[in-house]
């Protein structure tokens, strides 16, 4: 049996073509993803992500076991600001990527991926036992909201009279009823994310769709996040794939004092070279590549898998990210993937498809 | 001319010994804008039942299933460059001519009534 997120009744509600995802039952799409996909590009749309996880970690250790299980270094982050990273484990696969917000001296907010809920606060607790610290599940706590596109200002001003105008990318605040507001997203585009207990959830979301913000389904999150080269945990991140390969190093603190779990590990596939790398593929004519699919080289010899591709609406075109040997992986190189029993053309290009437009 | 279904959606509109392939109403709704179609080729043997294609929409890419065996006659090549003709008109969008083997593998597929009542089933 899926569990159902808070607003479950109102997705029924608007039709909405619903799909087991993570072990919830959540919203795939309501009129349509392109639909979906062009609002969020062009003015704003909103994301029941009441299935993300939140964990607090509070204590006297906070800092330094935060630091301790994350790839960034949190010692310097301000309150109010959130950063992304992962947690990796001692070979340094990823156990998920989340992000962490600062709420306090000794107070954190870590925000973890709806299929690893269960997986990462067993791993959390476990590395905990070491540390002065209180680890608690606030899952059922919060629901969550994504407004997301270029009006998600004005339009969070207007619907539910909260001034984002204060907020830079990354930062938060937190309202009076503990609700939680953050410059953060998904899709590539500006936006909000709100956490806050059900009830203030349901109520936001009637708020937002009496203002006539499009309601977006779990399909065009997929595709914005894809164009703007933003990692899918299970497709591009998993517990063997490493975020130096994913191209994620810029959020690896490998030098931090004390390193984290997996820093070794990371150290030594820095200092030996990667043998994999996560890139963006160009494929030839109207198929798409997907999840999973082969990548050959020019003699049709198996060098990588398809993490996630999409016929690009922003693009126009069939794009694909590939997880490939090192060897192949220079922009430009000429490759193959295999699409059911035809193999197309591809080449390899920069992943990220979509220039993000983020305020600074 | 009469029309089958196939519960994985597909249709056939018969004449004579020759059918005219492609996917449903209800299942061009479910895929969203048709991004790409992979057809057989011309003069290729289908079998009742495997897979002789794919619809691809940007949410998903289905497996197109032969309701019939039989020879390719023709595909629609107009779906090269403007796949979502599917959208627009499913019912009048054929993918695949075939000619069919044995007319009896008819009798195993959902009329016109027998499918609406499937899709209706379906939806709740």
């Amino acid at each position: 049996m899926n569990k159902l997120t808070c607003l479950h009744e109102r997705h029924c509600g608007l039709g909405a073509q619903m799909s087991p995802f993570a072990g919830y039952d959540m919203p795939i799409e309501y009129e349509g993803l392109d639909a979906e996909h062009l609002a969020v590009r062009t003015k704003a749309g909103l994301f029941d992500v009441s299935h993300m996880g939140e964990v607090d970690i509070d204590g006297p250790d906070a800092v330094r076991f935060v630091n301790h299980i994350f790839t960034g270094d949190i010692s310097e982050l301000p309150t109010g600001h959130a950063v992304y990273g992962m947690m990796t484990n001692e070979l340094g696969g990823v156990v998920d990527d989340l992000l962490v917000y600062r709420k306090g001296a000794d107070s954190f907010m870590l925000v973890i991926n709806a299929a690893n809920i269960d997986k990462d606060i067993e791993w959390i607790r476990r590395h905990a036992g070491a540390f002065h610290v209180e680890v608690r599940d606030r899952c059922a706590d919060f629901g969550q909201l994504a407004l997301q596109g270029p009006d998600s200002e004005a339009v969070m001003k207007a619907a539910l009279g909260i001034d984002g105008s204060d907020l830079g990318f990354y930062t938060f605040k937190s309202l009076d009823d503990g609700t939680i507001v953050s410059r953060t997203g998904y899709t590539g585009e500006d936006g909000f994310e709100i956490y806050a207990s059900p009830a203030v959830i349901v109520a936001m979301w009637d708020k937002l769709m009496a203002a006539g913000v499009k309601p977006c389904g779990l399909g065009c999150r997929d595709t914005l996040r894809f164009e703007a080269g933003l990692p899918l945990y299970g497709d591009e991140l998993t517990d063997d794939i490493t975020p130096l390969e994913a191209g994620l190093g810029m959020f690896v603190s490998l030098d931090k004092p004390g390193g984290f779990i997996g820093c070794e590990a990371l150290k030594k596939q820095k200092a030996e070279g990667l043998r994999r790398k996560l890139v963006g593929l160009a494929i030839e004519g109207g198929a798409t590549a997907r999840h999973g699919f082969e990548v050959l080289d020019l003699d049709g010899a198996v060098i990588g898998h398809v993490t996630t591709g999409y016929n690009s609406l922003t693009l126009g075109k069939n794009i694909a990210m590939a997880l490939v040997d090192a060897r192949y992986a220079s922009l430009g190189t000429a490759l193959q993937v295999r699409i059911r029993r035809r193999t197309v053309a591809a080449e390899v290009v920069k992943k990220r498809f979509y220039t993000p437009n983020y305020k600074k | 001319m009469k029309i089958y279904y196939l519960p994985s959606h597909e249709y056939i509109k018969v004449e004579d010994n020759i059918g005219l392939v492609g996917i449903s109403v209800y299942a061009a709704k479910q895929l969203g804008t048709v991004t790409y179609v992979d057809m057989p080729e011309e003069g290729d043997d289908v079998e009742k039942e495997e897979v002789f294609g794919a619809v691809e929409s940007r949410k998903a890419a289905s497996d197109l299933f032969a309701p019939v065996s039989g020879e390719v006659l023709e595909v629609n090549e107009e779906l090269a460059d403007n796949p979502r003709l599917i959208n627009n008109a499913p019912l009048e969008t054929w993918i695949m001519k075939v000619k069919i083997n044995d007319l009896s593998e008819l009798d195993a597929l959902m009329d016109e009534a027998a499918y609406a009542a499937y899709c209706e089933g379906l939806s709740h």
